[in-house]
């Protein structure tokens, strides 16, 4: 088979799995005071500092979580409301157009439930976030701003964002900034203090660690008010008992990705560039999404013309790659992609994309299978999409 | 593959006979919600979900496509059109004609696949014929008697030979967990059962009168002749009874007028059909008159008849009267055979005569 969805996720790195297995093994609940107690917070403790140690924040700035859902959920809601609690004119959260659902629903659920006001920055047709939107918008409503939040690099098509940049406005304004760097951990340098950013969403599943565990990057002085309420854990942010093989996993494997993240990255660039130029061979009218430069280096995204990006998907399942469209709801119907939308792309081309993603154990195989079975798929895909075409 | 026993069990008997199956479950509402919840629909996530364990359970690929945009125009729209005009539409019929065996068959065909497999409870034999279900109480031949030849070519009836209880039997015994999931009787996109609710929703309400066909005296009120169907006794609403005491049922809609006429029940007695849009399932008929049996409603009796083929579509002429015969419904024309009813074709109901009276 040849997995080509990694940013979907992927699979544990072995040192991250042993650790987690001899971990697993041992005795204690974090926050108990006896000696096996101990024990496992000393775990946590250590797995807090090697975490921090990583990605440039300190200690005290590592709240476990489940997740990136919940890391998202949290920093947008939890800074929305302390914010507004202590200037309630602060009631505005500034977005960019092509956030994960865990940032965009969120930020809707707080327009909905709890009066908050919006502005949705646009991108270019790259899905670069525009750093003069973001100037305009602050200037326009800066001291009324609870939060901005823009993602680091993006899960569907790849492309990195000014991050530097837009912290610097929004720390000259006060506004703190949340970015999801979810994808970009491992890939991209990712440094929690030089970036100015005041809360990062991080996940383990995306970087060899194992799922269900997470972290949000809090800045010390960056008030947050909880979501889940309980025995206080986490900086009385967050609060449930630690998992303690999950933090040690984590920790393990995000050490371990940005200890060899140049050498990763270089790695996959060359076979993310050797995928996109075998499938331009293959399918030369396949239109290469996101910015060719400033992109993820284990992320291609195309718009095939004429295809359905599922019928796609189908076809080159049958012949074994596992790949995707990029967004799915519930019921396992493709929408057309918000971040494809906001890029400008019209509704059968985001339909017709498709997304290759690689990871640590991708190799130039995985390239020459997806080469190999690609022009039947898309002549297959076209065929339907005619047939559909034709009826509208 | 719906969710329900009879498409699991219909994937799983294709795949043991060595098809490549691949699981297909439609979206056809554009919000899963605002379908029917619970376990006897067609359409909710929950079935969704009953589908995609079944497709696991057998060991195939399992995709949800999403057809409700084609859905919503080819039935729900045409369903609620039905109705303002006067006749008694057939869903099931209308999603077998375009969209199972047309939106998904063209698709499956474009992207390689060779047919498509439903849990129908029809045969079809090697001689390429559809015929009825061993299960006569379940057979489903009527509802799919509109598919042309060619359709029919890429169709593939696995239940045919099974009765229901021997369909639920081997689902129970291949570990499909459908395998006593209630059967589904209502009309898939209306969440509550409520049809009337459904259409004045929909169509508004409009008054209008119903009247005795006899005198022609206005009996009583309606607030949507849409609302009526033909044989209908139940809910009339009259304001006295008939001088002679009978029940009275609706006889005809007439939507110009906006009239609902009702009558005794020897009134509904039609011995003639007629039928337009003919699809000739088993290919076409030869001119001049047929002998035949006709069956003119989802699970009604099949009545001897002789069908008279012509420019526009073709004629009936029962050997017996049937009563409640609703326009919009199908007239589907079958060959008795020892070894299964075969369907000739069908039509759509246009019009109907009882005893040389047209109604």
């Amino acid at each position: 088979m040849a997995y080509l969805d990694h940013a979907a996720t992927t699979p544990m790195l072995p040192e991250a799995l042993d650790a987690y297995a001899a971990t697993a093994r041992e005795l204690g609940n974090a926050s108990s005071l006896h000696a096996p107690g101990r024990h496992a917070r000393r775990r946590v403790e250590e797995s807090r500092e090697r975490i921090a140690a990583a990605l440039g924040a300190r200690p005290s700035e590592v709240i476990f979580t489940s997740g990136g859902t919940e890391s998202d959920n949290l920093a947008v809601k939890g800074i929305f409301w302390a914010r507004r609690a202590d200037e309630p004119r602060r009631s505005r959260i500034i977005g960019s157009a092509v956030e994960h659902h865990a940032v965009l629903d969120s930020v809707e659920w707080l327009v909905r439930a709890e009066g908050a006001r919006v502005t949705w920055l646009p991108v270019d047709d790259r899905g670069r976030v525009e750093v003069d939107a973001l100037r305009a918008a602050l200037d326009e409503y800066g001291d009324e701003v609870a939060l901005t939040t823009v993602m680091w690099a993006n899960n569907e098509v790849g492309t990195v964002q000014p991050i530097a940049d837009l912290a610097s406005l929004c720390v000259a304004h006060e506004v703190p900034l949340h970015t999801d760097a979810v994808q970009a951990v491992s890939q991209v340098p990712v440094d929690f203090a030089g970036s100015g950013v005041a809360a990062l969403t991080v996940t383990g599943h995306k970087l060899g660690g194992p799922v269900g565990v997470g972290a949000l990057l809090l800045g010390r002085d960056v008030a947050c008010t909880p979501l889940l309420h309980g025995g206080g854990q986490e900086r009385d942010v967050r609060s449930g008992t630690l998992d303690v093989p999950g933090i040690v996993a984590f920790a393990t494997a995000v050490e371990a990705a940005v200890k060899a993240r140049a050498e990763y990255a270089a790695r996959l660039s060359e076979i993310r560039d050797a995928l996109v130029a075998g499938v331009r061979a293959a399918v030369p009218d396949a239109v290469l999404n996101g910015d060719p430069t400033n992109r993820l280096p284990g992320n291609a995204h195309f718009s095939f013309p004429g295809c359905e990006g599922d019928a796609l998907l189908l076809l080159l399942d049958a012949q074994g790659i596992a790949c995707s469209t990029g967004s799915a709801c519930s019921a396992g119907v493709a929408q057309p992609s918000h971040v494809l939308l906001a890029m400008g792309a019209d509704d059968d081309r985001a339909r017709s994309s498709l997304r290759f993603t690689l990871g640590h154990t991708s190799t130039r195989s995985d390239v020459e299978a997806l080469v190999a079975a690609l022009p039947a798929a898309v002549e297959r895909a076209r065929r339907a999409g005619a047939v559909r075409a034709a009826r509208a | 593959m719906s969710g329900g026993v009879d498409s699991a069990v219909a994937a799983a008997r294709a795949a043991e006979v060595g098809y490549d199956v691949t699981g297909v479950h439609l979206a056809l509402s554009r919000n899963p919600q605002t379908y029917r919840s619970g376990a006897r629909g067609c359409c909710t996530l929950e079935d969704a979900r009953d589908a995609r364990r079944a497709a696991d359970v057998i060991g195939i690929p399992f995709y949800v496509w999403d057809m409700a945009d084609r859905f919503h125009e080819d039935v729900v729209d045409d369903f609620v059109a039905e109705y303002a005009a006067g006749r008694t539409p057939n869903p099931c019929l209308r999603c077998n004609e375009k969209i199972k065996f047309a939106a998904v068959l063209d698709r499956a065909l474009a992207l390689g696949f060779d047919a498509v497999v439903t849990g129908h409870h029809a045969r079809k034999g090697t001689d390429g014929l559809l015929r009825r279900s061993v299960d006569l109480g379940k057979d489903q031949s009527y509802v799919l008697a509109v598919l042309t030849r060619e359709q029919l070519d890429h169709s593939i009836f696995p239940l045919g030979d099974s009765t229901k209880a021997e369909v639920r039997a081997e689902a129970a015994r291949r570990g499909l967990s459908v395998a006593d999931k209630p059967d589904s009787h209502d009309i898939c996109f209306i969440a509550d059962g409520d049809t009337r609710g459904f259409l004045h929703e929909r169509l508004g309400a409009t008054p209008g009168d119903i009247v005795d066909a006899e005198t022609g005296e206005v009996l009583g009120a309606h607030e949507g002749a849409y609302a009526y169907t033909i044989g209908q006794r139940r809910g009339l609403d009259l304001r006295r009874p008939a001088p002679d005491g009978r029940p009275r049922y609706v006889l005809s809609i007439t939507p110009v007028t906006n009239t609902v006429t009702v009558g005794p029940a020897e009134a509904l007695e039609v011995s003639r059909v007629s039928g337009e849009r003919p699809v000739w399932t088993a290919g076409p008929l030869p001119a001049g008159e047929v002998e035949c049996e006709v069956q003119l409603r989802a699970h009604g009796e099949p009545v001897p008849a002789t069908v008279r083929v012509d420019a526009d579509g073709l004629v009936a002429s029962l050997h017996r009267p049937v009563r409640g015969v609703a326009a919009g419904q199908a007239v589907v024309a079958y060959r008795p055979d020892p070894a299964g009813d075969v369907v000739l074709g069908s039509a759509t109901i246009a019009t109907t005569e009882r005893a040389g009276v047209p109604a």
